[in-house]
């Protein structure tokens, strides 16, 4: 593969308009192999919709998606299981692809939850569950990972280290990795790119290093503040109700 | 007591118990029994089209459940109403009309109960090969959607982010069911086709820990339930359906013990 095709997806000026309201309005990103994007945001600021739109889950879109590859992982931001349906965490690993058990095995190791492979998928702890979500997209070794808010449910030890983790796959299996977080402060230092959405691109860039900052030193350690940084910014205008948009 | 009636309609049932174990399956994980209630409904309509057109009934309640699905995803999409309320009024309307148009065919001698609760009498050699013929279809085709129909149950944007194509999964799925009350009617009755479908599942629901154990447990239980049913419908003359019915509750009340003894060990 060359240089110049290691673009995974390139979305330039997305909209999606429901219901007379955007939703999100001239979104433009590059995910590229080995790089990790990260959307930030508010709640409602429409960094699932983008990740969908992405993966091309949504239909009826403005703009253009060009996608370079098929071979896409997924972990959605909210996904509950049925108790209605029995499924253990092996059966939920092959759920659309075959794999065979060692790389079962492999994937459940690299997320540290080889132990849970035989569970009752409704068994499961918010934190262990997504591990097993994370273990599932990695697992067919894709070009791109999309992960919307892969933390969730996993507490503040576990948090840094499942952040770790994504910077230490998108390395070994040589992916792009479009992520998602809700929170404005905690952003890996490994992400390669920030975009702040709210609905359309508030602002975007390289993040700064939150080593810096005590607070974080003190609440994670120093161990702790190499993995997370801040991305900090101000912001020049305001959102109506509509979703308009007015400069300050 | 072998007569070669009841020997026909052992092995239809035995072929229909075969299709409804799997299906029945996604009824239950997709929450789709009242929608296989108004299918089944809508069935009758279907038998009136044969009798007054003089096709083959099984093609014709398989060509009216599908085109009241359609109906269905139709109004789902262009009216605010909820899904529930569209399915009881295509349901009943269904029935109604049906029930009507048999009203004007009043120059057929016809059997209501036989088509509403499963007439053993009624099955002859053309219902096995329909049945055993198209449930072996049913079957290959719900093998070949298996992955994506069941990834998306499961969840549909995670199936649909990674390639399996669950919309087509859904609609070929929705053949199928029309399909299975079109092939199931002789031996359960119209109106208790839902039963076959749900009630062997959930006894299987409850003594399963994984998809594929409720499936070959769910195939079983209709296999039990279909052969007690139709000898106990033998015996006592009672109507099919009923009879096939009655011996799943059966099962499935003894499969709670099943689950009482789990919870006990488990605390």
């Amino acid at each position: 593969m060359t240089i110049e095709n290691n673009v995974l997806v390139k979305l330039t000026e997305v909209g999606l308009k429901q219901r007379n309201k955007w939703l999100v309005k001239g979104v433009s990103l590059i995910v590229e192999r080995r790089k990790i994007v990260t959307l930030i945001g508010p709640n409602g600021s429409g960094k699932s919709t983008t990740a969908k739109i992405a993966i091309g889950l949504h239909k009826n879109i403005e703009g253009n998606v060009e996608k370079f590859t098929d071979k896409i992982g997924y972990v959605p931001q909210k996904i509950s299981i049925d108790w209605t349906l029995p499924l253990k965490v092996s059966d939920f690993m092959v759920l659309t692809d075959e794999l065979d058990e060692e790389k079962i095995n492999e994937a459940l190791k690299l997320t540290g939850a080889d132990h849970l492979k035989n569970k009752n998928l409704g068994n499961l702890s918010g934190g262990e569950f997504q591990r097993v979500l994370l273990a599932r997209a990695v697992s067919k070794k894709p070009d791109l990972l999309v992960l919307d808010e892969p933390v969730q449910g996993v507490d503040f030890t576990g948090e840094i280290a499942l952040y770790k983790l994504i910077k230490e796959i998108a390395d070994k299996l040589n992916c792009g990795i479009l992520l998602i977080s809700h929170d404005l402060h905690t952003v890996m230092t490994a992400t390669d790119h920030v975009i702040c959405l709210n609905g359309h691109v508030c602002c975007s860039g390289t993040p700064k290093d939150v080593a810096m900052n005590n607070e974080y030193k003190l609440l994670f350690g120093e161990q702790a503040s190499q993995t997370l940084s801040i991305y900090e910014h101000k912001h020049d205008h305001v959102h109506s109700n509509d979703g308009d948009i007015k400069k300050n | 007591m072998f007569d070669d009636f009841f020997i026909r309609a052992l092995i239809a049932g035995i072929g229909v118990a075969f299709v409804t174990g799997p299906l029945g399956c996604f009824v239950v994980w997709r929450r789709l029994s009242y929608f296989g209630d108004t299918l089944a409904h809508s069935a009758l309509l279907g038998v009136t089209m044969a009798l007054a057109f003089e096709i083959n009934i099984a093609i014709s309640i398989f060509i009216i459940s599908s085109v009241i699905a359609i109906i269905l995803v139709k109004l789902e999409k262009n009216t605010n109403l909820p899904g529930d309320a569209l399915l009881g009024l295509l349901a009943h309307s269904a029935l109604a009309v049906g029930l009507v148009v048999i009203g004007f065919l009043s120059f057929i001698r016809f059997d209501v109960m036989g088509l509403l609760f499963g007439d053993i009498l009624a099955v002859n050699v053309d219902d096995l090969i329909i049945i055993w013929g198209g449930g072996a279809i049913i079957l290959i085709v719900l093998k070949i959607i298996w992955k994506p129909l069941f990834a998306s149950t499961v969840n549909y944007e995670l199936a649909e982010a990674e390639g399996l194509n669950p919309d087509r999964a859904k609609a070929i799925f929705t053949i199928l069911m029309a399909a299975i009350i079109a092939i199931s009617i002789k031996i359960v009755g119209l109106l208790l086709i839902t039963g076959m479908l749900i009630i062997p599942t959930a006894m299987a629901r409850n003594i399963s820990d994984t998809p594929k154990k409720m499936v070959i447990f769910s195939i079983c239980g209709g296999l039990l339930s279909v052969i007690m049913g139709l000898f106990s419908s033998l015996q006592f003359n009672t109507p099919s359906g009923p009879s096939i019915i009655a011996a799943a509750l059966l099962l499935f009340v003894i499969s709670l013990f099943k689950i009482k003894q789990t919870i006990q060990l488990k605390n």
